[in-house]
């Protein structure tokens, strides 16, 4: 059984179509939950309205006309912000964990992998409860302390790791250990915690959630996640060549080690800068790549886009669903993303090992 | 094009691993490293490739010091098989062969890279695998795919390290083949460190037989594969003769079965009381 080359180039080329057309199914999919979410809340203002506000804001030359100054605020600085808050958050500690389980090969590793959930939980409970903080930007208390300690946090593993000589065991072994320290640190804080207050509100902002979402905070936000998620995207095929060890990336001409610093600090920083601001918002950044791999192969060219996607739609889709479901009050988003993505993520397990995609 | 290895010594933690190793390799010739387990073999090849970094001026291709070269530059001229290959996430035979382009490609893949790994899959008679998972394809099959990777970088030295221990004996067969007709018609040159003797003695030009980490004997498979080598640096007896194809055949021999038979019934014989 011998294929021509012309057939293994359409086969191959048929590969390759199949990708971009699972892509850009994902890609509508988000679209449509961008419009639900924009059309239903806790008050009344519909799609229509919702998008003459949004043409109206963005392209103020239109005249499309104006709705409602109430519709307005409410779309315009309630409802937008936080859908965009969701799609960056999504979008960013997806691409994290995919990028993470790919150069450290463990299909276990979230953007968390680092210690940083930790670490960042304790510099906020740290500026919570005694409204201490090391870098505190003008009311920026809270999520500046986050910040810094994901970057301390990184620091720390990555010290311990270059001792160790920059393996991935090491690296994993490392944040495991860190993580632990600083989660020990934030119980620490909350048992001491003077006020009762202060506890409630560790646990809000340990919980995550969408809610603190501004256009001040997205203008922040967005362009360090963005430049991130481009840097991350562009080591694609470093990935896919350290998914077959470290020695065959050396012989490939790919330096591991480098690679590998290289990405924690673009992973510390993408999922510092989202959850210094959403809290620790778990369980995307470890399945949407495991679902897209399901979906869409390895291959991180595609992989990284495609984890990116999905974890913005399941994301919104979560935070959506967690402030229709009990209205006028909401859920926290994680519990609402682990509900549902549980399910979808076990019915794709023992799908796809019948049916394998090739 | 020619591979020179000038007074090699490698170690790891001070325990020393390989010790003053010379060693030429020309352009067409079939090189086998052989010698008992923890020689010193796989500690070569990779000293070699520089996955395990070494001593300035002591690997030179074409006079040149590999340690000034960056490793993109050498993965351009020396491809490596290692003895296992396991993927961390599943990936086609197509995208495993791809990923030897690494060296050419930064991002997106041009017709001509397409067009090399199209024809190392052909070469190797694995094209009809290409949209297959690497990782449920046989052992023969694998290593064929992990040779072709090694093939699309284009390179003019292949190392390999030991490709036929996990394979039967026709598969061992076609992998030598492939090589031997890679150095005979494409003017590469390929080192392989093998376990099997008489494969060794076989297919390759030249053998390099180490012993704890030196070259104890170099030279042609006659000069090589001698009874008095064998218990030097095996410490078994063996006897050579020359078989049909004219090349040295070895044959362990064991005369005295006693020595173990008398230990091993002891062992169970002890077993039996404890049960009692």
């Amino acid at each position: 059984m011998t294929t021509s080359t012309v057939d293994l180039k359409k086969l191959y080329s048929k590969d390759k179509k199949k990708k971009i057309l699972v892509i850009f199914s994902i890609f509508l999919a988000l679209i449509v939950t961008i419009l639900i979410s924009l059309s239903f809340g806790a008050s009344s203002p519909r799609l229509s309205e919702a998008l003459t506000v949004i043409f109206s804001k963005t392209f103020p030359f239109l005249n499309i006309g104006s709705a409602s100054p109430l519709s307005e605020t409410i779309i315009w600085t309630i409802r937008l912000p936080r859908i965009v808050l969701a799609i960056i958050a999504g979008a960013g500690l997806a691409t994290a964990g995919a990028t993470m389980q790919g150069i450290l090969r463990n299909p276990l590793v979230s953007s968390y992998i680092l210690g940083i959930s930790s670490a960042a939980g304790f510099g906020a409970a740290l500026a919570i409860v005694f409204g201490v903080s090391i870098a505190t930007f003008a009311g920026y208390l809270v999520i500046g302390n986050a910040f810094i300690f994901c970057l301390i946090a990184m620091v720390i593993v990555y010290s311990i790791a270059r001792i160790r000589g920059m393996s991935s065991e090491s690296v994993i072994l490392a944040g495991v250990a860190v993580g632990f320290l600083f989660s020990a640190l934030l119980s620490l804080i909350q048992y001491i915690a003077p006020e009762r207050n202060a506890v409630t509100a560790i646990v809000f902002w340990l919980m995550g959630g969408l809610y603190t979402a501004s256009w001040q905070n997205i203008l922040i936000c967005l362009p360090i996640v963005a430049i991130a998620m481009i840097l991350m995207m562009t080591q694609a095929w470093n990935i896919n060549v350290l998914s077959m060890g470290e020695d065959v990336a050396v012989s490939l001409g790919v330096n591991s080690k480098r690679i590998l610093s290289i990405n924690m600090i673009l992973e510390t920083v993408a999922t510092a800068s989202i959850i210094s601001f959403t809290g620790i918002i778990g369980f995307v950044d470890l399945i949407a790549p495991h679902i897209s791999r399901m979906l869409i192969g390895n291959d991180h060219r595609y992989l990284i886009p495609c984890s990116a996607l999905m974890g913005a739609l399941m994301l919104l889709g979560a935070d959506t669903v967690a402030r229709l479901i009990i209205m006028p009050t909401e859920l926290p988003v994680g519990i609402v993303t682990s509900l549902i993505g549980v399910p979808f993520f076990i019915y794709l397990l023992i799908h796809k090992r019948r049916h394998r995609f090739s | 094009m020619k591979l020179t290895i000038n007074n090699l010594s490698f170690g790891y933690a001070g325990v020393s691993i390989l010790k003053n190793i010379d060693l030429n390799v020309e352009i067409g010739e079939l090189i086998a490293i052989v010698g008992p387990n923890g020689s010193g073999k796989s500690t070569l090849l990779k000293c070699m490739n520089r996955i395990l970094k070494t001593k300035p001026n002591s690997i030179l291709i074409n006079d040149q010091d590999t340690s000034k070269l960056s490793i993109k530059e050498l993965s351009k001229l020396m491809g490596y098989v290692p003895q296992t290959s396991v993927s961390a996430f599943p990936f086609t035979v197509f995208d495993v062969v791809m990923m030897g382009r690494k060296p050419y490609v930064h991002w997106s893949i041009g017709e001509r890279d397409n067009g090399i790994v199209f024809q190392m899959m052909t070469l190797l008679g694995i094209d009809h695998l290409a949209m297959r998972q690497f990782s449920e394809l046989s052992g023969g099959e694998q290593q064929k795919v992990i040779i072709a990777r090694a093939l699309a970088q284009q390179p003019q030295i292949l190392l390999l390290d030991e490709p036929t221990s996990s394979l039967d004996i026709k598969h061992q067969l076609e992998i030598l083949c492939i090589l031997k007709g890679l150095t005979q018609s494409k003017g590469h040159a390929v080192i392989v460190s093998i376990h099997d003797l008489n494969l060794a003695s076989r297919f390759c030009d030249k053998l390099f037989m180490l012993k704890q980490g030196s070259i104890y004997a170099m030279g042609t498979p006659e000069e090589v594969l001698t009874a008095k080598n064998i218990d030097a640096v095996y410490g078994i007896k063996a006897d050579v003769s020359i078989s049909t194809t004219g090349k040295p055949i070895v044959i362990p021999v064991v005369n005295d079965f006693a020595d173990f038979t008398s230990k091993i019934s002891f062992f169970f014989e002890e077993k039996e009381e404890l049960k009692i």
